[in-house]
């Protein structure tokens, strides 16, 4: 069996173990068996990058036959190179920290196996993901991500909200789900299969082609792309299907840790730079993904500076980033992308886990209105909480200073008027970025103790057991941009990506990037530094100020703080409606309307019917007998004077 | 063995005739028959497993044939035979049976005997309609299940299974008449009333349209079709647990199968002339009833609703006559049999211990039942069509079939991706999540060792389904191309012949 094998199907085998025996097993042996699973499966996944990216040795591995009709045929499969050589690597690593974390978050919890199954089965899911040699099996990890998240949401399922949100989670996925699934049918009537590398290779001979899409006829490549893109807006929160993602957060913290925040929320980035042979050569897809991930940017940072709860802060920070990473792809800056998505799997990762410890410290309150001072009680989780700020905000020199900031060039050095769309909306939401995480950072940890002297007093530093992977997710904030950016997106990239990204001739953003002026590549650094600024304006030495604000923009204030009224209007529109055109359908059209002129209406007319025939038999003898005299008389009559 | 098909066909009505000689103290009869329909439908399902693996996988046309003369002077012949797309429903038909048996064990407490002489007499009839190579023949089959479901409802089933029989056996009368007159005219025109016969001669179109209907409308009312699927509800609802079981998993595929029978090979100018009509009333299937079930309280009903939208993808699988779209279909019956079955029987479940079929009285119940929990959740998985399971495989086929033909068809039936997850995951949640409240819910028991037995083999099918499908779609590939081929009004019987109409076909839309 070789390696990439080995990786993907250990943390299968631990769920496996643990979801159908956990009860026997016992608490401790179903973590230690998930634990080391993801540990080895981390520790492999050295071996895999190294022999794929470093000495450049891709492989595709078919493991079994799945769905054959002759014309059409699939396989499972594994497929390594650079770009899922990195994926596994960045979701074993991530997963394992969460998995030992979760060791110390979830001990007083009632049902540890099943947590642990189900991490294990998430993680499993996204390797196949993200190994997937083929748009059927990347569907099927699609989905298995989505039922993991989605039962990993609703983990705590005797709250109705947590189930709410797990249904809802399901739901708005699917609705992307349905996009990828009709572009995945349009790429094979298109290429006539499902593989990568065949798709590859014959996608320029379909430039300029139409194809025959509901009553249109758009081209081919452009249609298709839109399609797939509604899946990645599905699963990576964007603009219009990112409405499950901060519902997501009533999962416990490590899920959304993993799930919600480093790894499955990046498959759509992960899709768009796995596709690039592919969307390369649809610019239209690439320009809309554009606008999407720049909108999202900063229409999620807005919502973020008015949020309470700290999760839900760091939530709409992760849809935002993914903005990033989405108009990174539409500028054809895939490494860049890629990159940010590395980086921002620690530094995101970490802040969650340092959010957890503080939810942790205080017993599960997540509301930062009653935080504050807890910087004396919990200094560790506040150091950490300052390194994942930092990195986050694009602070020189940790990790989110190298991604975001190229991603921001690249953007400018596009030089089409999409990129500089993308320029603005990036570097005004970068501002915004530093200015609600140190909002969050001040909330929680300056000022005075809100919460009641009960909760103050129980105010605990994290074990070691959940502080160890943060120290490891700590490391990889500060340094995977230092030590990433030369392979990732500097001089080494061509060598490092291979064959797994193209990049176009005529699309030299990412090139360009290198040669701007000084001032477009430090702007993100400068409004970083602005926004902490004016946080500390705000919540330290004007504590009042933020009240005022609040209340001079009033409309703009309710508009943040209610998500733009995003949820309420999908109620209006969507919701509601379906909800009252489903009983009406059913109370209306079939007990009413089908069964009225199948069953009701014919039974009715029979029964009237033979009341009126059986009015015929009075029982009278006399009335028979005229009944008879009056046929013989007809018909002799009819015999006699008719028929001659 | 050149008679096993025979074997398999009429065993069970051997069986049923012994249980009914059943002589006796009541308790004793009651436990001697149970065994004996039990013993009898094993055996029935060990000698269609010799059907299975005795199969050519690479023969395109019937197998296991046994042909006869039974009526000379009307050229009327005892004909049975099967090719890859009767073999599976024979053996979903021969596997449900003793799984129902089983199930019902103890829930049958009056009239044991003559209960289990209908489901020995309903197998019978099954499993001789995926055999039968005469249309009178068929017609026998075909009509045959129709007494003893009848019974099965009106006497073993809930409060109003008197009006849920009758309206059944209307509907079907109703269809079986229209199809009665088609076999009558057919067999006027062929001067034969042999069903391999009659899928090569050609028909002028007019008689075909009019076959056609005749034929369509029987079957449309059996899988069933919006607009006459409201039988369905009231006889699955009142129906007992095992006839539920049967009439959702066995019953709908013998329409289904009907038309790729029939429909397909005997009319296939018709059938192609009608398409558009097929197409229309299938998506509003699909769309309109995945709706209704969103309003559901009932559980039986709501499941009986998905069962009606899940069909629809059947019926637009076999009409879009292409390779992906008709082995989706047939795979789709398969695992729909195999997947509502299941979810009935887990309805059964509950209602057996609480006697509600009301949606609002359970919750919370992973606390009580949690192997229950996990089965009931891989069954609401695959109704979601979710990858890895068998509900994706036909859908996933059917729908790229529609695509390759109709892009409107395929966008809308899709739409089903997202309502199905608005009924299941919000049925699942009523009742399996949330807060224990219901204090007579705190006793329930989780799963027997015979509930067990019986959702083992179905949870190893909806896997092996799903992950190595290519047991099923191989057999089936040789005679659904051949079907095709006779249905796109080609010659050519062989592979390659679809892939060339598939090019053909993508040629045409894809345009420079």
């Amino acid at each position: 069996m070789s390696l990439p094998v080995a990786i993907v199907f250990l943390p299968l085998i631990a769920a496996a173990m643990t979801g159908l025996f956990g009860r026997s097993l016992g608490d401790k042996l179903s973590q230690l068996i998930t634990c080391l699973a993801l540990l080895a499966a981390a520790a492999l996944s050295l071996f895999v990058f190294q022999d794929a990216v470093l000495a450049h040795h891709t492989q595709s591995i078919v493991l079994l036959r799945w769905i054959d009709t002759g014309p059409m045929s699939v396989s499972w499969g594994i497929r390594v190179d650079s770009l899922s050589a990195v994926m596994m690597l960045v979701v074993t690593v991530v997963s394992a920290m969460v998995h030992v974390y979760s060791v110390g978050y979830m001990a007083h919890d009632k049902s540890i196996p099943r947590f642990m199954s189900y991490l294990s089965l998430f993680t499993f899911a996204m390797l196949m993901l993200v190994t997937a040699d083929n748009f059927v099996q990347l569907f099927f990890g699609w989905e298995g991500v989505g039922l993991a998240s989605y039962l990993l949401i609703g983990f705590w399922f005797d709250r109705p909200s947590a189930n709410a949100a797990a249904i809802k989670a399901f739901v708005v996925n699917r609705v992307g789900d349905l996009g990828f699934m009709l572009g995945i049918f349009a790429i094979f009537v298109l290429f006539g299969t499902f593989d990568f590398t065949p798709v590859f290779a014959a996608a320029p001979q379909m430039v300029g082609k139409t194809m025959a899409f509901l009553s249109w006829h758009p081209d081919a490549l452009t249609v298709t792309g839109i399609l797939l893109l509604i899946g990645a807006m599905g699963k990576s929160a964007q603009l219009g299907l990112h409405t499950w993602l901060p519902d997501a957060m009533e999962g416990p913290t490590p899920v959304s840790a993993l799930i919600h925040a480093a790894t499955m929320v990046t498959a759509g980035v992960f899709m768009l730079c796995r596709l690039s042979p592919l969307l390369e050569y649809a610019p239209v897809v690439l320009n809309t993904v554009v606008v999407v991930g720049a909108t999202t940017a900063i229409f999620a940072a807005t919502i973020g500076l008015a949020q309470t709860d700290i999760k839900r802060v760091i939530a709409y920070s992760t849809c935002s980033q993914l903005g990033y990473m989405f108009f990174a792809a539409g500028v054809s800056a895939y490494p860049a992308a890629m990159f940010h998505l590395t980086t921002h799997a620690f530094f995101k990762a970490l802040l969650f886990l340092a959010a957890g410890s503080v939810i942790h410290a205080l017993g599960g309150e997540q509301d930062m209105r009653k935080m504050g001072g807890l910087w004396k009680l919990i200094p560790i989780t506040y150091a950490l909480m300052w390194i994942g700020n930092l990195a986050l905000a694009g602070i020189y020199p940790f990790a989110g200073f190298y991604s975001k900031d190229i991603i921001v060039d690249a953007a400018y050095a596009a030089g089409s008027s999409f990129g500089y769309y993308a320029f603005i909306l990036g570097v005004a939401a970068a501002f915004l970025t530093s200015f609600y995480s140190w909002r969050l950072l001040f909330m929680t940890f300056h000022g005075k103790a809100r919460m009641d002297a009960h909760r103050l007093s129980h105010v605990h530093e994290a074990p070691p057991v959940m502080l160890v992977p943060l120290f490891v997710l700590a490391l990889g904030a500060i340094f995977a941009g230092y030590l990433g950016y030369e392979s990732f997106v500097g001089a080494g990239q061509a060598a490092f990506w291979g064959p797994s990204i193209l990049i176009l001739p005529i699309h030299q953003a990412l090139a360009n990037a290198e040669h701007l002026s000084w001032m477009v590549t430090h702007v993100t650094l400068i409004v970083g530094v602005l926004g902490i600024a004016l946080a500390w304006v705000f919540y330290v030495v004007a504590p009042g100020l933020p009240g005022q604000v609040a209340g001079t923009f009033a409309l703009l204030y309710r508009l943040f703080l209610n998500k733009w009224y995003v949820d309420e209007l999908y109620h209006a529109v969507l919701t509601r409606p379906v909800g009252i055109l489903a009983r009406w359908l059913w109370k209306g059209g079939d007990q009413l309307v089908i069964d009225g002129l199948t069953t009701d209406i014919p039974v009715a007319a029979t029964r009237a019917l033979s009341i009126q025939f059986s009015r015929l038999e009075t029982g009278y003898i006399f009335h028979y007998a005229y009944a008879m005299l009056f046929g013989v008389v007809g018909l002799v009559s009819w015999y006699l004077v008719v028929r001659p | 063995m050149s008679h096993l098909l025979s074997l398999v066909i009429f065993l069970p009505l051997l069986g049923g005739g012994i249980i009914l000689g059943l002589r006796g103290e009541a308790e004793a009869v009651a436990r001697n028959a149970k065994w004996a329909g039990l013993w009898t439908s094993l055996i029935v399902f060990g000698l269609s497993l010799l059907l299975w693996t005795g199969f050519d996988t690479h023969a395109p046309g019937f197998q296991f044939v046994e042909q006869a003369e039974w009526v000379p002077v009307y050229h009327i012949g005892y004909h049975l035979g099967i090719d890859g797309i009767s073999l599976f429903f024979i053996l979903l038909a021969t596997l449900l049976t003793p799984l129902c048996i089983i199930i019902c064990w103890d829930q049958v407490k009056v009239r044991v005997r003559e209960y289990m002489f209908a489901l020995m007499v309903l197998e019978t009839m099954m499993v001789g309609s995926f055999a039968a190579l005469d249309f009178v023949l068929f017609y026998f089959f075909f009509e045959g299940v129709l007494l003893p479901t009848f019974a099965l409802i009106g006497i073993w089933g809930g409060p109003r299974r008197i009006n849920a029989a009758f309206k059944f056996f209307l509907y079907s009368l109703i269809g079986s008449l229209l199809m009665l007159l088609a076999i009558l005219a057919l067999a006027y025109h062929l001067g034969t009333t042999d069903i391999t016969v009659a899928m090569t001669s050609t028909l002028s179109p007019e008689w075909q349209y009019w076959l056609w209907l005749a034929f369509f409308v029987s079957f449309a009312i059996k899988i069933p079709m919006w607009p006459v699927h409201t039988w369905l509800l009231d006889a699955t609802v009142e129906a007992p647990t095992a006839a539920t079981v049967l009439i959702s998993s066995v019953l709908h595929k013998m329409g289904a199968y009907g038309l790729l029978r029939f429909l397909i090979p005997v009319f296939p100018e018709a059938t192609a002339h009608f398409i558009p009509l097929v197409f229309a009333l299938s998506v509003t299937a699909v769309i309109y009833t995945s709706l209704v079930a969103m309003a559901q309280e009932d559980m039986k009903r709501l499941i009986a609703y998905s069962s009606v939208a899940h069909m629809g993808f059947v019926t637009i699988g076999v009409f879009t006559l292409s390779q992906q779209g008709v082995q989706g279909a047939i795979l789709q019956m398969l695992s729909h049999g195999i997947v509502v079955g299941a979810l009935f029987l887990c309805a059964g479940v509950l209602i057996d211990r609480t006697n509600t079929r009301e949606i609002g009285r359970y919750g919370g119940l992973a606390y009580v039942m949690p192997g229950f929990a996990l089965v009931f959740m891989v069954f609401t998985l695959a109704s979601m069509g979710l990858p890895g399971t068998s509900g994706f495989v036909g859908e996933f086929l059917v729908v790229l079939g529609a695509f390759e033909v109709n892009t409107w068809v395929a966008s809308l039936s899709a739409v089903s991706v997202v309502l199905v997850v608005c009924y299941m995951l919000v049925f699942y949640r009523r009742v399996v999540f949330g807060t224990l409240v219901a204090t007579d819910l705190r006793g329930l028991l989780d799963l027997s060792w015979r509930e067990k037995l019986v959702f083992a083999p179905l949870l190893v099918l909806v896997f092996w389904m799903g992950i190595y499908p290519a047991s099923f779609l191989d057999p089936m590939r040789p005679a659904v191309t051949a079907l095709i081929s006779r249905g796109i009004g080609g010659v050519a019987h062989s592979e390659t012949a679809s892939a060339d109409v598939r090019l053909a076909a993508i040629s045409a839309k894809v345009t420079p």
